[in-house]
C-alpha cells in the first residue's frame, strides 16, 4: 500500500433537504483508499452507499467535507476516475468498438493509438469478434464487459464500480468476479466497488467497508485476504474456505440486525 | 394432417405457418402477430372491387352519387393523359407532397431546436411551455381562416399552415425525447471525459432520435391530412383542390380518384418512414 492515499474522502457529510424532513444521507465520513487498492462498500438499502460513489465520481456535491484524489479536490466528474454502472449505461446506438472508443474519442486522443487501444481491451474481455455488433445484440455479461472495456480504454487512475455486476445471473456474475480480479492485478488501478451481494463483496474486496443507515456512516471495517488468494487459487475453493464462510456469516448477521432495526423503525 | 411443406406464397399470405410462426403465434387473441393474415386482407379489396364492378355492370348506382368502375378507368386515363385543369395529374400529386415535406421540413427545423431548450432548460420550458401547451390541442384546420387573413392565400400560406401544424409535434417530441435520456448515460458520459457540448452532441441527440423520427412520422400523417383540407378551402392546384373543383362540376369519377389517390398516398409515406426508422434507428427501443 502507497503512503499517500490516492482517494481521500475527508469528513464527508450528506443532507438531503425534503419539504418537510431532512435526510442525512452520510454523516462525517472518513476513509482513505490507497493506491491500487480494491476496496467493497456493502451496506443496506439507504445506507448512503450510493451517493458517497456519486460524491467521489464527482456527480454530487456533498454538503460538508471534500473528497481528494491524488491530493487534489474533487470539483466535478473527470476522465481520471472511470465508472461501471449497473446496466443500460452503455451507448446503445454505438457498435461495440465504438462504445469502448467513446473515452478516447471525447477527449481527443490519437486516433491510430485509440484503435490499438480498442483492440486490445476487445482481446482482454474476449470481445474481438464481437467489434462491430450493435451493443444490444449483446448478453448481460457481454455488455458489462463492453462497460468495463469502455471505461478502461480512458486509462482512468481509479474506477469507480456501481453493482456492476448486479443485474447478471449467478454464472456469469462469478465469471465477471474473475475478469474484475484479473483487470485489478494486471492494471493496477484503485478500484472502488459497491455492491449487494456480501459474498462478492468478501471476495473481491482486498478491504471491506460495511456502511450503517439513518444517518449513513461507515460501521466497520475489514482487511481480507481472498482477492489475492484468488489470484492464485480457483475462486470455487476460496470461497468453500472457512475463514471465508466464517466472515460471509458475521457480516451477513451484521446486516441482517440493521435490517431489522429498519423494520422496527418502520412498525 | 398434411405433410407437404407449406409453400413459401401460401406463408405469405398468412394461410400456412413456418416453424417460425408456428412457434410464434399466440394461440389466443391476436394470432395474426406473427401471421401476416395477407389472404384475408386481399378477399376484403376483392369484395370491394367485386362490389364495385357489379354495381357498374347492373347499374345499381347512379353515377352521380357513384361512378361506375369503367368510367372511373377512362377518366383516370383521361387526367393522366391530359391533366386536370390544365394541370397535369402527377403535378397535382406533386404540389401536395412538396407542401407536406416543406411544412415538415421547417417545422421540425423550428421544433426540434425548440424541443431540446424546453427538454434542457428551465427557462426554456417556462417560456416556451404556455405557447406550446395552448397550441396542442388546437386542430390546425380551425387556423386556415386566421392564416388567410394574415397571408393571403397563396403558397406561403398553406406551408405556413403546415409547418405549424408539424411544428408543435416536432417541439413535443424533441421535448421528450431529450427528456427521456437515463441520467446513467449521461454520468457515463461525464466520466468518460466528454464536455457538455459533446454530451449534447453524443449522447443526448442520438438518444433523442427515436422519439424525434415518430414525431416525423406522427407530423407527415397530420400535414398529409391537413394539406389536402387547406387545399378544399383554397387552392388551385393539389390533390384536395382537384377534387373540390371536380365536386364542382359534379365530376363524382374525378372526386372518387382523388380520394383513392390520397389514401394511397398517405400509405405509401407511412411505409417509406417506417422503412427510414428500421434503416436509420435500428436501436431503437433496446436502450
Amino acid at each position: 500500500m502507497a503512503e499517500k492515499a490516492e482517494i481521500a474522502i475527508d469528513r464527508i457529510s450528506m443532507v438531503y433537504t425534503l419539504p418537510d424532513s431532512e435526510v442525512h444521507a452520510l454523516n462525517d465520513v472518513s476513509l482513505d483508499i490507497g493506491k491500487g487498492e480494491i476496496l467493497s462498500v456493502l451496506g443496506p438499502s439507504g445506507c448512503g452507499k450510493t451517493t458517497l460513489l456519486n460524491i467521489i465520481a464527482g456527480f454530487l456535491s456533498p454538503t460538508r467535507g471534500e473528497v481528494r484524489i491524488a491530493g487534489t479536490p474533487v470539483k466535478g466528474p473527470g476522465a481520471e476516475r472511470g465508472m461501471v454502472f449497473q446496466q443500460g449505461a452503455l451507448f446503445e446506438w454505438l457498435s461495440v468498438a465504438q462504445n469502448i472508443s467513446f473515452g478516447p474519442r471525447m477527449c481527443g486522443r490519437n486516433r491510430k493509438e485509440t484503435v490499438d487501444t480498442v483492440q486490445r481491451l476487445l482481446g482482454i474481455v474476449g470481445l474481438v469478434e464481437f467489434a462491430d455488433k450493435p451493443v444490444y445484440q449483446l448478453s448481460g455479461g457481454m455488455q458489462q464487459r463492453v462497460a468495463l472495456a469502455r471505461c478502461l480504454a480512458n486509462d482512468p487512475d481509479v474506477i469507480l464500480m456501481d453493482e456492476p455486476l448486479g443485474a447478471l445471473d449467478a454464472l456469469t456474475r462469478e465469471k465477471m468476479q474473475g475478469l474484475v480480479l484479473r483487470l485489478w492485478k494486471e492494471t493496477g488501478k484503485t478500484i472502488l466497488l459497491i455492491t449487494h451481494s456480501v459474498e462478492e463483496a468478501i471476495f473481491l474486496g482486498e478491504r471491506l467497508i460495511v456502511m450503517a443507515p439513518r444517518p449513513g456512516r461507515i460501521e466497520r471495517e475489514f482487511n481480507l485476504p481472498f482477492a489475492t488468494e484468488a489470484l492464485e487459487k480457483p475462486a470455487r475453493d476460496v470461497k468453500a474456505g472457512s475463514e471465508f464462510v466464517s466472515v460471509r456469516e458475521e457480516i451477513l448477521s451484521m446486516i441482517w440486525d440493521m435490517e431489522e432495526e429498519i423494520m422496527g423503525d418502520n412498525g | 394432417m398434411s405433410r407437404q411443406k407449406p409453400s413459401g406464397l401460401a406463408i405469405w399470405l398468412g394461410l400456412s405457418d413456418n416453424s417460425f410462426t408456428r412457434q410464434k403465434t399466440v394461440k389466443f387473441g391476436d394470432a395474426t402477430a406473427v401471421n401476416s393474415g395477407r389472404f384475408y386482407s386481399m378477399l376484403t379489396l376483392a369484395v370491394l372491387i367485386v362490389a364495385w364492378v357489379v354495381a357498374s355492370v347492373f347499374d345499381l348506382v347512379e353515377p352521380f352519387y357513384w361512378p361506375s368502375i369503367s368510367g372511373t378507368w377512362e377518366r383516370l386515363l383521361k387526367i393522366v393523359g391530359e391533366g386536370f385543369r390544365n394541370t397535369a395529374l402527377l403535378d397535382h400529386v406533386g404540389i401536395s407532397v412538396y407542401r407536406v415535406l416543406s411544412g415538415v421540413f421547417y417545422g421540425a427545423l423550428v421544433g426540434i431546436p425548440l424541443g431540446f431548450a424546453m427538454g434542457l432548460s428551465s427557462i426554456g420550458r417556462g417560456l416556451f411551455d404556455p405557447v406550446v401547451e395552448f397550441m396542442r390541442p388546437i386542430p390546425p384546420l380551425a387556423l386556415i381562416p386566421l392564416i388567410i387573413l394574415w397571408f393571403g392565400i397563396d403558397e406561403f400560406a398553406k406551408i405556413f399552415l403546415l409547418f405549424l401544424a408539424s411544428l408543435f409535434i416536432m417541439t413535443l417530441a424533441a421535448r421528450s425525447g431529450v427528456s427521456s435520456v437515463r441520467i446513467t448515460k449521461v454520468h457515463a458520459a461525464y466520466s468518460l471525459g466528454a464536455s457538455k457540448l459533446q454530451i449534447l452532441r453524443h449522447v443526448i441527440l442520438p438518444n433523442a432520435l427515436p422519439e424525434i423520427f415518430t414525431g416525423l412520422r406522427t407530423s407527415m400523417g397530420v400535414c398529409w391530412g391537413t394539406v389536402v383540407a387547406a387545399e378544399l378551402v383554397a387552392a388551385d392546384k393539389g390533390l384536395g383542390s382537384m377534387i373540390m373543383i371536380a365536386k364542382n362540376f359534379l365530376q363524382t369519377d374525378t372526386v372518387v380518384i382523388g380520394i383513392i389517390l390520397i389514401g394511397i398516398i398517405g400509405y405509401i409515406i407511412e411505409l417509406i418512414m417506417r422503412r427510414l426508422e428500421q434503416w436509420l434507428i435500428p436501436w431503437r427501443g433496446k436502450g
